[in-house]
């Protein structure tokens, strides 16, 4: 705010304050000229009336809103740029409230961290703070189901990319990842780029042509293999995929394979550490290992 | 000439009123309605329903509970819809019998007159007050008046308490108070509503109604000439004069008024009936008890003071079917009834289904298309069920999550579903899809909801 405006408002309020009071003060004594039964001596279109005062204490209420709001103006931002005595501001009690809420759950946080993420698995509790957890973080890219999207894991199988156990997920969840295919459009030509993509395809029994994919093997033994393995197994220290297992990240048409091995992809898992802290991720990394509990 | 114009303050002190006790049919008739309201009042949060409070309304809970009924926040139609009934429940009784609501039901006379009562057994009745009040301060005064503030005080302070009861669980609500576990906002609460009590009730009294009530303002639209009210019969009272208890009826060529003015003193919002109909008599009927009593004292024939209707007055015959009855009536059965079919054929259970947002759909590996769902499933029933989930649009659905599921009474479940639909069957980009919610064992619990589901506008050729 300019000091201009500052000023500017700080005089209308002052102002108006200032005309409220004159105001009362002007009007409280009004010049009535009233006959002996308290009737006003003047009749429009035939409409007399009584002089009826109100009680004082009516009056006295106006005086005290005129005082009340010279001390919230005193107290509180709004007299300008002037912060108030109190030093009252919104962010302030944001970050008091939240104060608040995290001293409420500690207990409840501290009983979960204690436990092991193997026996926070058959905690319903647990299980229950996870799911609005993941309803809060994860559903926006991996679903309300967790069954993902193209391009975003599904987390209710067993097939984890970097590995499902809760070390490991809790490491993604904290620093996050950050998925990288190369792209071989340069590398490759056109007719191996399909070679390729029909020995993928025969990698997971799918639909493929057999001399395609056969000339497709060596191309993949040289180029693909450094990450996804001679097996195309994949390899999870890498974050490379298992080509075997017909679950396809970005998708499994013959258009989307072609386009991964042409462009490649670039997947990212946003780090998580500094917005939930361990406690959380903790109990979202039992949580999401119930999800695909029942796939092993 | 200004200068002789006198200056009238715009603000005087209000004046106090001392009303008299009065006596009769219509002081009954109001004793009876005060024990029946407030016995209401400071009972009905005792009451148990079920094992838990059945009036109970809890607002960080977010639910109503009335005897066997719940309401939840998506009920709040009902409230609105009983505001309206009130309204014009209100509207009904005005048309016809004038301000019945004020005299007899409304909180501000009902506490009124509780507190008029201590009143009157710690400092005596009109006379005694007006005498201890222009006495100079004495043993005797502080006694009396310290013995009222505190009957006040006490009678407050159990108003407030049982006003929070009907929020915050009455029972706890009392140890909580005994054991000093009470919190800060819990005492607020009660000390806030007490201190209310004290000052309508004791304090404000007739100023709520003269200044701060819009009924008593607008209540004059709804009367008309065939409306109860309570009148002065000025032709058979005029003119009014004080005369010898002996004195022969119409001696003197005096009306039947003594100017005893009875009727004044016993008003307790301190009005001259026999000025007219005025905005600030509130109907109590205080005035009719105390004339008769006179009258019958007099050997002159009741109803001086009583209630008639405009047009008996003025010598015509009153209407009680008209029609402003007629349209109130209907409207306000009409409504009623309405109302009390759609409470008993609510159903228990509500379901919002809130299509994820993150992306509007998803492609699978053999060319389909899934949309995702959260059903949030609010069992409003006292007892939990076991629903069944059924997904159906104009093509078929494969449906992708648990089926069957069991909700705890007055809990919400998330419920997630996948559904995947071939999109060379759909037309359109967005088409609808219907979700429907059975419970197993009370087949009767149905709901069916309805979404959006969407796929690539050009799917290209299969």
């Amino acid at each position: 705010m300019s000091l201009t405006v500052s000023l500017y408002i700080m005089a209308l309020v002052a102002l108006n304050i200032a005309g409220c009071w004159w105001l009362l003060v002007k009007t409280k004594n009004l010049k009535a000229d009233e006959d002996a039964s308290g009737k006003v001596n003047h009749s429009y279109d035939g409409i007399e009336e009584y002089n009826k005062p109100l009680p004082r204490w009516w009056l006295y209420l106006f005086y005290i809103t005129i005082f009340f709001s010279i001390g919230y103006l005193v107290l509180y931002p709004g007299f300008g740029h002037l912060p108030g005595v109190l030093g009252w501001t919104q962010t302030g009690q944001h970050a008091e409230e939240v104060k608040v809420a995290e001293e409420k759950v500690a207990p409840l946080y501290a009983g979960f961290l204690a436990k092991s993420v193997a026996d926070l698995g058959n905690d319903q509790a647990a299980l229950a703070v996870g799911s609005r957890l993941f309803g809060n973080n994860c559903a926006t890219c991996h679903g309300a189901d967790a069954k993902g999207a193209p391009g975003f894991p599904n987390l209710t199988d067993a097939d984890w990319i970097y590995g499902g156990e809760p070390e490991t997920i809790k490491q993604t969840l904290t620093l996050g990842r950050q998925g990288m295919m190369p792209a071989f459009g340069a590398t490759l030509d056109e007719p191996a780029q399909l070679a390729v993509r029909h020995y993928v395809l025969s990698l997971s029994g799918r639909d493929h042509d057999a001399q395609l994919a056969a000339q497709g093997k060596s191309s993949f033994d040289t180029v693909c293999a450094a990450c996804h393995g001679m097996d195309g197994k994949g390899n999870k220290m890498l974050g490379a995929v298992n080509l075997t297992d017909d679950v396809w990240l970005y998708g499994g048409t013959h258009a989307a394979i072609a386009d991964t091995i042409k462009n490649g992809r670039n997947g990212v898992m946003p780090a998580h550490g500094d917005l939930l802290g361990e406690a959380r991720i903790h109990v979202l990394t039992a949580y999401l290992l119930s999800l695909s509990a029942d796939q092993k | 000439m200004p200068g002789d114009i006198p200056v009238q303050e715009l603000y005087v002190k209000a004046p106090k009123i001392y009303a008299k006790k009065v006596s009769g049919v219509f002081a009954k008739l109001r004793t009876s309605a005060m024990w029946l309201l407030l016995g209401w009042y400071y009972l009905a949060p005792w009451l148990t329903w079920d094992g838990r409070q059945a009036i109970l309304f809890d607002l960080p809970g977010r639910k109503f509970h009335l005897f066997g009924l719940t309401l939840w926040p998506q009920d709040f139609i009902f409230l609105a819809w009983l505001l309206i009934l009130a309204a014009l429940a209100l509207f009904f009784f005005t048309a016809v019998a004038g301000r019945l609501w004020c005299g007899y039901a409304c909180p501000q006379t009902v506490w009124t007159k509780a507190f008029m009562w201590m009143e009157r057994i710690t400092e005596g009745d009109r006379n005694a007050r007006m005498r201890l009040d222009k006495q100079p301060l004495s043993f005797e005064k502080v006694r009396k008046k310290t013995a009222k503030h505190s009957l006040w005080i006490v009678f407050a302070l159990f108003t407030g308490y049982t006003f929070v009861g009907f929020f915050v669980p009455i029972r706890e609500l009392s140890t909580d108070m005994v054991n000093g576990t009470l919190g800060g906002w819990g005492w607020f609460w009660v000390l806030f509503y007490s201190f209310a009590t004290y000052g309508n009730a004791g304090k404000l009294r007739e100023q709520v109604c003269i200044y701060m009530c819009p009924y008593a303002r607008f209540q004059g639209a709804m009367f008309d000439k065939d409306t109860l009210i309570i009148a002065y019969d000025e032709k058979r009272g005029e003119p009014r004069g004080a005369r010898k208890k002996d004195a022969e009826r119409g001696h003197d060529g005096l009306g039947d008024c003594i100017d005893c003015k009875q009727c004044v003193h016993v008003c307790p919002t301190g009005i001259d009936i026999r000025d007219g109909l005025q905005i600030a008599c509130i109907a109590c009927a205080a005035c009719i008890d105390a004339c008769d009593e006179v009258m019958v004292k007099m050997n002159y024939p009741k109803g001086l003071v009583r209630y008639t209707t405009e047009h008996r007055d003025t010598g015509k015959e009153t209407h009680v079917l008209r029609p402003r009855i007629i349209i109130y009536a209907v409207l306000l059965f009409t409504l009623m009834a309405l109302f009390v079919y759609a409470l008993s054929v609510r159903t228990p259970l509500r379901v919002d289904v809130l299509r994820d947002r993150g992306r509007l759909y998803t492609a699978t590996s053999i060319g389909t298309i899934e949309n995702v769902y959260t059903l949030k499933v609010m069992n409003m029933d006292q007892v939990p069920h076991r629903y069944r989930l059924q997904a159906s649009a104009d093509v078929p659905v494969i449906v992708k999550g648990d089926l069957e599921f069991e909700v705890p009474a007055g809990e919400i479940l998330n419920i997630p579903v996948r559904l995947e639909i071939d999109p060379y069957e759909l037309k359109e980009a967005t088409s609808t899809v219907s979700f429907r919610i059975e419970s197993i064992d009370q087949p009767t619990l149905v709901v069916e909801e309805s979404s959006s589901f969407i796929k690539p506008a050009n799917v290209g050729a299969r």
